[in-house]
């Protein structure tokens, strides 16, 4: 009896967990103009930066290829292709932003453009911790018509120096050393990469499966 | 027939795996590509295209010993690298292994091509 109702708690909590795992469920998300347009390629734009971080768009530049060709997609090679808009008189991430979908149709040939604005980058220090922080939204947009097929937010911190153990005065030489540490190892490059991975690949609020992986799935 | 306890623990236990994680096996091999892009833009003396080339080539060879399609973008990254170096042949070459692989590239890397023709006759 004392077994099976541990039994039953066990059970309990594990799809309490499974239940809380996957948040979001409750706002599902709209794919119907995914589907009508549904691309083939991606072209990521050089992100717009909010963030004080001027690296920060070219950090999480490095980090979106992955993803997307994850999720099945052609994904224009990024640093070409900022070459190629900066070759072009557009020196900067505003002034790439703002080329008109004709233009990118009629030099790149991608289906889709995704833009990206920066919102938060880097490291947060506090007396006995620093946060580093990557938060930046994306929006997917039709090269043809302009329509907007999807958007995504990438949003992820971690803060170190809390779990020292080691009292007040312990929390803060290992913020110290956090802080330290943190200026030779870029924590946000990591981050980056994590929030990229669950922005695009999350089965519920992430990409619908491109064209690469619906075939890998076929064979 | 009743489900054995344990049957029921052990399907919870998939349920909540497989619900919330970003399963199923990786399409490419990624090797250096994404740490080569970053470091470009962060510590560029960490990332000169003579550099970058040793470690895609290496990249490459590894995919196809493993029978595995070479990620998008990167013979056409390669390829920018031999043109920032001067070796256009290379270039052309890697360019369009791009195009081969991945037809969606085509509109873009023929730009690229007859930018490259149009420079090597003015000069």
């Amino acid at each position: 009896m004392i077994y099976s109702t541990r039994r039953t708690t066990l059970v309990l909590i594990i799809v309490g967990l499974s239940l809380m795992g996957c948040a979001n469920m409750s706002a599902k998300t709209d794919y119907s103009a995914f589907e009508q347009y549904y691309p083939r390629s991606i072209l990521v734009i050089p992100p717009l930066n909010n963030s004080v971080e001027a690296n920060a768009p070219y950090i999480y530049l490095s980090t979106i290829t992955r993803p997307l060709a994850e999720a099945g997609y052609y994904v224009y090679p990024v640093s070409v292709v900022d070459a190629f808009l900066k070759d072009n008189g557009l020196p900067t991430p505003g002034e790439m932003n703002a080329v008109p979908l004709e233009k990118i149709r009629e030099n790149i040939g991608a289906d889709a453009v995704l833009y990206v604005t920066i919102e938060e980058w880097g490291q947060k220090f506090e007396l006995i911790s620093s946060k580093s922080i990557v938060s930046a939204k994306a929006r997917l947009v039709d090269v043809q018509t302009g329509t907007i097929l999807w958007t995504g937010s990438a949003h992820l911190s971690d803060s170190s120096g809390n779990s020292s153990g080691g009292g007040l005065l312990g929390d803060i030489v290992a913020a110290v050393i956090d802080q330290v540490a943190g200026s030779v190892v870029d924590r946000t490059h990591g981050l980056s990469s994590q929030a990229n991975h669950i922005m695009i690949l999350n089965p519920r609020t992430g990409l619908l499966p491109g064209p690469y992986k619906l075939t890998a799935k076929d064979s | 027939m009743s489900i054995a306890p344990h049957n029921i623990i052990v399907l919870a236990v998939v349920i909540f795996v497989s619900g919330c994680a970003t399963r199923s096996p990786q399409l490419y091999q990624w090797g250096s590509y994404e740490g080569l892009v970053y470091d470009m833009y962060t510590h560029p003396g960490k990332a000169e295209p003579g550099v970058q080339i040793i470690k895609l080539s290496e990249d490459i060879q590894r995919a196809s010993a493993e029978g595995k399609r070479v990620a998008p973008g990167i013979h056409a990254h390669l390829g920018y690298m031999y043109l920032i170096q001067g070796n256009s042949d290379s270039a052309v070459a890697e360019f369009t292994l791009e195009r081969e692989l991945y037809p969606e590239s085509t509109v873009f890397i023929d730009g690229m091509l007859n930018r490259l023709s149009q420079n090597q006759r003015t000069n």
